[in-house]
């Protein structure tokens, strides 16, 4: 019981949270005089687990067609655009480390600027403006962890590993077979005259 | 043989998708990146005692920032809109910085310490005026006085706290111009002075707190006006009138107007035309007539009163409080290489507070601008510190007779770019040793192999990067192996020329253009003017800078020659006519000059070098030059020949008539130039022939003589949004530039521009809006040389009989097929490149300047028009991707990487020695250089190539063979015992 009580304000917490995204996201918002309507939106970015790369909403711009108007984000993470003639419009948002699909934006001039958001990418319709990331990006490779099979798969690796199964495991498999059997494959061996690795090197050849 | 090896290659690369990517530990290694700002229009200091001391800066580049006052580093940065202009900065709450921009109509409120927009407000405008932005100096946060905005043709209060628009009062009447609104401090009243039709003035007087006319006067004016205007106190302001030899001092004391006319000769002997100068002195008014600056006092009854002449060149500061009621402003002039900048208290100008000298590079040129700052010293007495903005847009801080920084923001406004190479390393020159000790050299090593097996700690870090940097040499001012050294040649619309070194960005030399004809040339394009190889060894490379006196085109051009190794202008020559082409010409001289043909707006072209040996080559070729120019305003384009020599008695023998020759119109109701594009004329292209899966042979149609012209419909000329599917297409062409013939056309109906487009080798590139999709599009279409296609029959071959040495002319008809393809694109692009090595071995990359400031490296493989949706095995061997709707865009291909390149407005790539690898360098508010390799570097040893584990391989082997080698003889003895 003391569990649940003690958890009960991190609950509540998590659904004022909830509450928020849900009743306080946005509202494509439109009003205008004569011809030209506002674009209201939010961008939103889920707490990165990336490291280097936090949220910041300093550096996000949205972009509309193309680079006609540039607008920046509110501590909230609303924007607006204002004085947008009726048409099909295209909004972009530029995030470091997050790809946005691009939207595109009907503002109908019949129906007093109402607007209609579609994601290009997608080509799912947006309910109310709120952009989220498709993706997040990260501009570096990662580099891999620590791995002894790397070093080992390298090509050096591979010959050092080469030269310590000879070193060591052969004369342990020599070991294994039979002493005697062992002595008649070098007898033979002398009277085939098969030089040893010791006449294979000079100094030793010649300590002979 | 070469197209084999190119298989072979072709086919070795092709073995894996190689995408430009790198671990974050090698960021900084081959590329930098430096933020600037733009030349600084307003400058608002903020040095609180507490907190750190800043100065908040608008550009001409759309940038506010927030600027270090200690060391000049950037706190924060925002790049606005191309059409979203700066009209205002302030400071409001002590907070928040406020902006004005896009002439009045939108208002913005910055959090000082980390630049998060607060609130943005969109203010009601009507029609084009003065935009006056005025935020009440206050440092209480609680009290909320709010700020008054003039733009559009209306007056707004808008609260500082949360951009609310508290009134607007309508001032849009007919004729009616706002000059200044004025509001005393403390008062309630705001005070609205205009002009109506340049010859009445009206004052009304507004209640601040809910915007009513108070009152309203008005008196005619008989002399009229001229509309420069300098307000000297809160009631009063000095105008001038529409002869401009007339100082008028308008009174509006409890909104009566009074006029008390001065005429300038009374002030100062033998006047010509006044003209009233922009800082703004309190009771004090500085007027700038028969090239000398004078301060006119002006007294309490408007009685007008000269206290003080200065030279033509200085520049002033606002005039600032100090203690005691009193204010002060800044003067800087010059004196041959020397700035004196001088604080002087308004009402006693014989009383200097400061007089400081200060050695001052002469490549910065005059002193445009001056912000002043005062602070309180320890002993009590006023320090102050004076912000300048130079000649060459650079901006620096004067404090305590030094400069205490200096940002070089000429480098934000890049207009064109070259690259130049550095001298050769000479015998006897010896070259700083670079690892010092082999104990030390292996200790390095060892460092890198515990950074590239990840074991290194975090200092190890550091000192990897250090040691990377250091051994790598990057930063020596001689030619290098790779040819990874070099020069960055760009020229600043300031007419500045920078020479910056690849390794860091450093600059190397800069040289300020100067002419005798004009104060001020602009700088518009370089050209390498000789490169000295085979003859001319001995001689240093130098470049071409063209430039202007003045932005019109028809102004006269201003040549310089400059010496690529020392910076130092060789010679400099006003040239007399305007220049509105230069055409760099495939020949050089014996000194390796090259040719020069530079067009002006009359219709003749003159040659440079002006030399009789130049002179006699160019008659030589006389028939064969051809060029043409694009008039985008009728959709015409011409093709020119050579006519003859220009007569006329200003004429010299160096200048010739031109004559047309071919014209392609394009119907202007239906079709509008929007973009022109040729190949790279210094591109190598490696060969002409493409193997194709079957062993067949495509000939690629490698002509330097190929325009690509992007039109549209009028209507789909604007922007996005403002035409339907139906009304706008797009047409592309190919036209030959010698015959203008049309080689190809492609038609995107339902498509609109902007179009950026690249051209190299036989492909263009470009990217456009598709309307009906409602997404980008690149579309690539390749041109092929359909007349050799006979050649490839072997019997052919052998007996000769093919057509492949026999002699090309641009008079004949090519037979030319293309093919082409199309692929959505999920981003806005600024400008596309292309990668250039020095062989055209290697593969390319398009370099994609997208929206977001970013540059994207997508490989060529991905525009192939050959993709099909199921490749065959053999397609496949060869490396063409399967066919997807859409481009890739994978975040590790940015070359970028982390970093953006604000306000992007132009990539150059330049190839290096070593065939893999090119150079790229990007442009715009900021600078960005990196190396590309992209197929990788097969040609070299990547950096992270582990020497240590070489080292250490090669150790081990020979000691296990010894090992080997004794174990063995050790029991060959002990056989040989038994």
């Amino acid at each position: 019981m003391a569990q649940i009580i003690r958890s009960s304000p991190v609950l509540a917490f998590i659904g004022l949270q909830i509450c928020f995204i849900f009743f306080a996201s946005t509202l494509t918002c439109t009003s205008g005089s004569e011809d030209s309507y506002t674009i209201t939106g939010r961008v939103k970015i889920p707490p990165s687990n990336v490291i280097g790369h936090t949220a910041k909403f300093s550096n996000v711009k949205v972009i509309l067609n193309g680079g006609d108007k540039i607008t920046f984000l509110r501590p909230d993470g609303y924007f607006t655009f204002h004085k947008v003639p009726a048409g099909t419009h295209l909004i972009e948002v530029s995030a470091m480390g997050y790809f946005f699909s691009p939207v595109r934006v009907d503002v109908s001039a019949r129906h007093r600027g109402k607007v209609q958001a579609t994601l290009t990418e997608t080509r799912r319709s947006l309910t109310e403006m709120v952009l989220e990331p498709l993706k997040e990006e990260q501009y570096y490779e990662i580099r891999e962890p620590f791995n002894v099979m790397n070093i080992v798969k390298s090509p050096m690796g591979l010959m050092v590993g080469f030269m310590v199964v000879v070193v060591f495991l052969m004369p342990k498999l020599m070991e294994n077979i039979d002493p005697e059997e062992m002595k008649q494959a070098q007898e033979e061996m002398r009277r085939q005259g098969v030089p040893s690795l010791t006449s294979l090197l000079p100094s030793a050849g010649a300590s002979r | 043989m070469a197209i084999r090896v190119f298989l072979v290659l072709v086919l070795f690369l092709s073995s894996a998708i190689v995408s430009f990517s790198l671990y974050e530990d090698q960021a900084g290694l081959a590329d930098w990146h430096q933020r600037y700002i733009g030349k600084v229009k307003h400058a608002v200091f903020h040095t609180q005692k507490t907190g750190r001391k800043r100065v908040i800066v608008s550009t001409e580049e759309n940038v506010v920032a927030s600027l270090d006052l200690r060391h000049g580093e950037i706190f924060w940065r925002h790049v606005l809109g191309t059409k979203d202009a700066i009209d205002g900065v302030g400071i409001a709450l002590g907070k928040y910085v406020i902006t004005l921009s896009s002439e009045g109509s939108t208002l913005r409120a910055w959090n000082l310490p980390d630049g998060q927009m607060v609130w943005e407000t969109a203010l009601h405008s009507a029609h084009h005026s003065k935009s006056l932005l005025s935020v009440p100096i206050n440092l209480k946060v609680d009290k909320d006085y709010p700020i008054t905005v003039f733009g559009g043709g209306y007056l707004h209060a808008v609260s500082a706290l949360d951009g609310e628009v508290l009134w607007e009062k309508d001032f849009t009447a007919e004729g009616f111009e706002v000059q200044r609104v004025l509001q005393p401090l403390g008062s309630t009243v705001i005070y609205v002075l205009g002009f109506v039709n340049l010859s009445e003035a009206v004052v009304y007087q507004i209640d601040s707190k809910i915007g009513e006319v108070v009152a309203q006067k008005s008196m005619v004016f008989p002399g009229g006006f001229s509309g420069e205007i300098s307000s000297v106190s809160s009631d009063k302001v000095v105008v001038l009138d529409s002869k401009k030899s007339i100082l008028v001092t308008i009174g509006f004391i409890d909104g009566d107007i009074s006029f008390q006319k001065t005429p300038v000769s009374d002030l100062v002997e033998n006047s010509g035309n006044a003209e009233i100068l922009s800082p703004l002195l309190s009771n004090m008014l500085a007027v700038k007539v028969n090239k000398r600056t004078i301060f006119v006092k002006v007294g309490g009854e408007g009685k007008l009163e000269v206290v003080d002449s200065l030279s033509d060149e200085t520049a002033m500061s606002d005039s600032l409080p100090v203690a005691d009621d009193q204010e002060a402003f800044a003067s800087v002039h010059h004196e041959g290489s020397k700035i004196h900048l001088m604080v002087k208290l308004v009402n006693e100008l014989d009383n200097v507070l400061l007089r400081e000298t200060i050695q001052m590079d002469q490549h910065r040129g005059r002193v445009h601008k001056v912000f002043m700052n005062n602070y309180v010293r320890t002993d009590r007495s006023n320090g102050f510190r004076a912000l300048i903005v130079m000649e060459d847009h650079s901006l620096l801080l004067l404090q305590q007779g030094a400069i205490v920084w200096s940002r070089e923001e000429g480098l934000a406004s890049v207009t064109d770019v070259t690259t130049a190479e550095l001298p050769v390393e000479k015998d006897g020159v010896s070259v700083a040793k670079v690892e010092h000790t082999l104990f030390e050299w292996l200790k390095g090593h060892v460092l890198k192999l515990k950074g590239s097996l990840l074991l290194a700690s975090p200092e190890d870090v550091v000192a990897i990067q250090e040691l990377r940097v250091k051994s790598s040499g990057k930063n020596k001012l001689t030619r290098d192996h790779n040819g990874f050294r070099k020069l960055i040649l760009a020229l600043t619309r300031a007419g500045k020329l920078f020479a910056l070194h690849t390794g860091d960005g450093r600059i190397v030399w800069s040289m300020l253009l100067k002419s005798q004809a004009c104060e001020r040339p602009n700088g518009i394009s370089l050209y390498q003017w000789q490169v000295p190889h085979h003859h001319a060894m001995d001689k240093n490379p130098s470049v071409l800078v063209v430039g202007r006196c003045g932005s019109d085109s028809s102004a006269p051009g201003v040549l310089s020659f400059v010496d690529v190794y020392t910076g130092k202008e060789i010679t400099s020559s006003d040239i007399g006519h305007s220049v509105v082409q230069v055409l760099p010409l495939p020949f050089t001289d014996s000194t390796e000059q090259r040719l020069h043909l530079i067009a002006d707006t009359v219709g003749h072209v003159h040659l440079y070098p002006k030399t009789s040996e130049a002179l006699s080559i160019f008659q030589r070729e006389f028939q064969n030059i051809y060029w043409y120019t694009v008039g985008a305003d009728d959709g015409i384009i011409r093709g020119h020949v050579m006519k003859s020599s220009c007569s006329g008695e200003t004429a010299d023998e160096y200048c010739f008539t031109t004559r047309e020759l071919w014209t392609v119109v394009f119907p202007s109701e239906s079709e509008k130039i929007i973009s022109t594009l040729t190949r790279k004329p210094n591109e190598v292209v490696h060969t002409q022939a493409k193997v194709n899966t079957d062993q067949d042979l495509l000939y690629k149609y490698v002509s330097r003589n190929l325009l690509f012209v992007a039109t549209v419909s009028p209507k789909g000329a604007g922007e996005i949004g403002s035409v339907t599917p139906e009304e706008s297409s797009l047409v592309v062409y190919l036209i030959d530039t010698i015959t203008g013939r049309i080689l190809h056309r492609l038609s995107h109906q339902g498509c609109q521009g902007p179009v950026h487009a690249v051209f190299s080798e036989n492909w263009v590139v470009y990217h456009y809006f598709n309307l009906r999709a409602h997404k980008y599009e690149v579309t690539v279409v390749e041109i092929y040389d359909q007349s050799r296609a006979e050649n490839k029959n072997v019997w052919k071959l052998i007996l000769g009989k093919h057509n492949l040495t026999a002699p090309i002319t641009s008079y004949s008809r090519p037979e030319v097929f293309t093919k082409s393809q199309s692929y959505f694109f999920a981003q806005s692009v600024k400008t596309i490149a292309v990668t250039s090595t020095a062989k055209g071995i290697t593969s390319k990359q398009l370099l994609i300047g997208t929206i977001g400031d970013q540059i994207l490296a997508l490989d060529k493989r991905f525009v192939d028009p050959r993709r099909t949706l199921n490749p065959s095995q053999a397609e496949k061997e060869e490396g063409i991707i399967p066919l997807t709707d859409s481009l890739p865009i994978i975040p590790q291909s940015y070359v970028t990487h982390s970093h953006r390149v604000e306000g992007l407005k132009g990539i150059v790539t330049a190839p290096s020695k070593l065939e893999s690898t090119t150079h790229v360098f990007a442009y715009g508010v900021d600078l960005f250089y990196t190396r590309l390799a992209p197929s990788k570097t097969y040609d070299s040893l990547t950096d992270d190539f582990s020497y240590a584990l070489l080292l250490i391989t090669i150790v081990a082997l020979v000691a296990a063979i010894y090992i080997t080698w004794a174990l063995s003889e050790k029991k060959e003895l002990s056989e040989k015992w038994r």
